[in-house]
């Protein structure tokens, strides 16, 4: 067993000898347009089939859902008052004012870091409603729940520190689907098909959906990756808002920002993943959100299931040893 | 609270406002037929995506959970079966034996059943994962499967007057069949209590906070189960010993069930209590108790022992279905992954740790 939480180089615990630089996404919300062309991007370049019947979710302009087997990139719409956007303000404040953990020694007044005291930060005016978008995606964290809890070994860590299914080598138990803290990873059934009957010539013939019964996921296009290519859905955004590279570069990218838009009194700004210290060794998708996690959709307080794996093994030898003592008991004292 | 002078003309409010299973936490509470309040102080909500789940339940049918409860039988089948075959009790050995192999046999069908490839079913013995409970779980069932296998094998030789078609090799199956039996049994507690760190080991909320207890609960379980199955299929004067494993099988249920919702996250615990799951532990709990009872008072009449025994089978199929089905709900509410996670963050900042969120200033 390896190591089962904490900050660790998740390729380097694979044993990978041809190991590359740890890949990343830095989502950036804030400057995120709702144009889906992520989604779309990543759709053809997987050749991910139809999710779902075509409907309107009564979502704002979210009709995808969620992420799923066939969706591995999410744009959340989200709808919010002023009252909200003055509570995201004070939450975020709320974190600033905790000390969040900081990497390396603490900035000094020269380094221009985010001292806060000095700055003014002054809010600029609530707006009366705002409308956030954030373009949600596989985190692929430093410890994969997904991935540890796999039987087969269809799921594995590539050079890249990424996680990627093998589509020919699950026989989709299901297990990661439970084992996925963010909900990313399902079982791709072609449940879908039912309505094409009911439409026109076009999508009376859907293609075959590939990989039916098989557990499916983002792959950072690990097909990209080894060409040298960067990911369909990266390459898409004409914001940049979906930035990828290093991961190390995309936190730093990340933290800077952060800075900088609480400079702006923006203090709602805040990052998530990037912290190496919780429960799942911080992701390799990084976000910045405007808001509460669970607004968008993503768990508070993730924590990888296996972290307590060992002491979970170290209960159930006890329940094996009072079974056997039980069995044991029962036999004794002669015929009864 | 506020209280006006027309207080008195309210229709009287039910006792405690419970919280119904599908409902969101978007607060809209039926006030149309203006017969009762809205509440002044609005519950405690929680913020979610349109109420729609953040973790996905596991894609597994009724299958799975059947073959919690069969993987159960069959464990506490092979142990009866080694007791007896070391305490010289023919029939209860041959029929422990022969349950064990009929369960587990059942139980591995369900289990490829439930896969989304079962032709592929053998990629399961692909690689040894100490990391995965499922592939862990796997072997363990091999393991087992082999030694239940050759021991009913030789019990179906014994009953048939040796008439299957070994020839020499009956020789070696008499020979191995008692050691056959000692290897069933060493892995038949490990297969009673991998399925519950299975469970444990998710991130679906009731299932993962079940995790300290709920291999208890699952031994406890099969013990009783397979205890009634022996005291249904063997004689009185045999079935001493699986009537004492029902009795203590029994003890171990209630009391494990009973911990375990009690240090469990009040919040996370409540699919435990409420709908289908709610109902069915609710009786699995009864007849745990009266089959229990029953063994204790009239287990040596052998009417009443096979009628213990029913119920005690019953209970441990829906203590499996109760938690199974208590998990998967869990998972389809955010409610059961939002609230206690923000909770134990609260908790964690308000001891002084800040340092583990995943959400951070910079």
């Amino acid at each position: 067993m390896g190591q089962l939480s904490g900050p660790t180089d998740p390729a380097a615990d694979a044993r990978w000898e041809d190991q590359q630089p740890r890949k990343g996404f830095f989502t950036d919300t804030s400057i995120c347009i709702g144009c889906k062309a992520c989604e779309v991007a990543c759709k053809e370049w997987n050749h991910n089939p139809q999710d779902g019947n075509l409907e309107l979710l009564e979502s704002s302009y979210d009709n995808t859902g969620g992420l799923g087997a066939s969706t591995w990139r999410h744009v959340a719409f989200v709808e919010q008052g002023q009252e909200r956007i003055t509570e995201a303000r004070e939450s975020g404040r709320a974190l600033v004012n905790l000390g969040m953990p900081r990497i390396g020694p603490p900035p000094t007044a020269a380094s221009a870091g985010p001292d806060l005291a000095n700055v003014d930060t002054t809010p600029p005016d609530t707006a009366d409603f705002r409308w956030l978008m954030s373009s949600d995606v596989c985190k692929h964290c430093t410890h994969a729940g997904c991935l540890d809890v796999c039987p087969t070994g269809a799921l594995f860590r590539t050079e890249f520190g990424t996680v990627v299914v093998q589509d020919d080598v699950c026989n989709g138990c299901g297990t990661c689907v439970a084992g996925c803290p963010f909900g990313v990873i399902e079982r791709r059934s072609d449940g879908m098909v039912a309505v094409a009957a009911q439409r026109e010539e076009q999508h009376a013939k859907h293609p075959a959906v590939p990989n039916v019964g098989v557990a499916q996921k983002c792959t950072l296009c690990y097909d990209r990756l080894v060409n040298d290519e960067t990911p369909a859905c990266a390459k898409a955004c004409p914001t940049t808002s979906i930035k990828f590279g290093n991961h190390d570069d995309m936190v730093e990218t990340a933290r800077e920002r952060v800075v900088s838009l609480h400079q702006q009194g923006l203090t709602e700004a805040r990052l998530y993943g990037a912290n190496e210290l919780d429960g799942v060794g911080g992701t390799g998708a990084v976000f910045l959100l405007l808001d509460e996690p669970e607004v968008y959709g993503l768990p508070p307080d993730p924590r990888v299931p296996t972290a307590d794996l060992p002491q979970m093994y170290r209960r159930a030898g006890m329940a094996v040893a009072g079974m056997v003592a039980a069995a044991a008991l029962a036999f004794l004292g002669g015929r009864a | 609270m506020t209280h006006s002078e027309f207080d008195s003309f309210r229709p009287p409010e039910p006792a405690r406002r419970r919280r119904a299973g599908g409902k969101r936490g978007t607060g809209r509470r039926d006030v149309g037929d203006g017969s009762r309040e809205m509440p002044m102080v609005p519950e405690p909500e929680f913020t979610s995506y349109y109420g729609r789940p953040v973790v996905k339940p596991a894609p597994w049918t009724e299958d799975v959970a059947a073959y919690l409860f069969l993987g159960g039988v069959a464990a506490g089948s092979a142990l009866l079966g080694l007791g007896g075959q070391l305490t010289g009790r023919p029939t209860l050995r041959r029929n422990a034996r022969l349950s064990a192999l009929t369960a587990v046999s059942f139980g591995a069908v369900a289990l490829v059943k439930d896969l989304g490839r079962p032709e592929r079913f053998l990629n399961m013995l692909r690689t040894i994962k100490l990391t995965s409970p499922m592939s862990v779980g796997s072997w363990i069932l091999s393991a087992f499967s082999v030694g239940t296998a050759v021991s009913a094998a030789a019990e179906v030789d014994r009953m048939t007057g040796a008439r299957l078609p070994l020839g020499p090799l009956r020789n070696l199956l008499q020979a191995v069949e008692g050691p056959a039996g000692f290897e069933a049994a060493l892995f038949a507690g490990p297969l009673a209590a991998y399925t519950a760190v299975l469970l444990g080991d998710t991130a679906t909320p009731t299932w993962n906070a079940a995790h300290e207890e709920l291999p208890f609960v699952f031994v406890s379980s099969a013990a009783l189960a397979s205890a009634g199955l022996a005291m249904i299929t063997t004689p009185v004067q045999e079935a001493g010993p699986a009537r004492k494993l029902a009795v203590l099988g029994v003890m171990g249920d209630v009391v494990a069930m009973r911990v375990m919702g009690h240090r469990m996250d009040p919040v996370v615990a409540e699919p435990l209590h409420q709908g289908k799951a709610g109902v069915m532990l609710k009786w699995s709990e009864r007849l745990a108790a009266a089959g229990g009872l029953g063994t204790l008072l009239g287990g040596r009449n052998r009417a009443v022992a096979a009628a213990s025994g029913l119920a005690l089978l019953a209970a441990s199929a829906l203590t499996r279905f109760g938690v199974f089905e208590a998990g998967l709900s869990s998972a389809r509410d955010p409610r059961y992954t939002i609230e206690p996670q923000k909770n134990r963050l609260a908790a964690r900042r308000a001891a002084g740790i800040t340092g583990d969120s995943i959400t951070t200033a910079g």
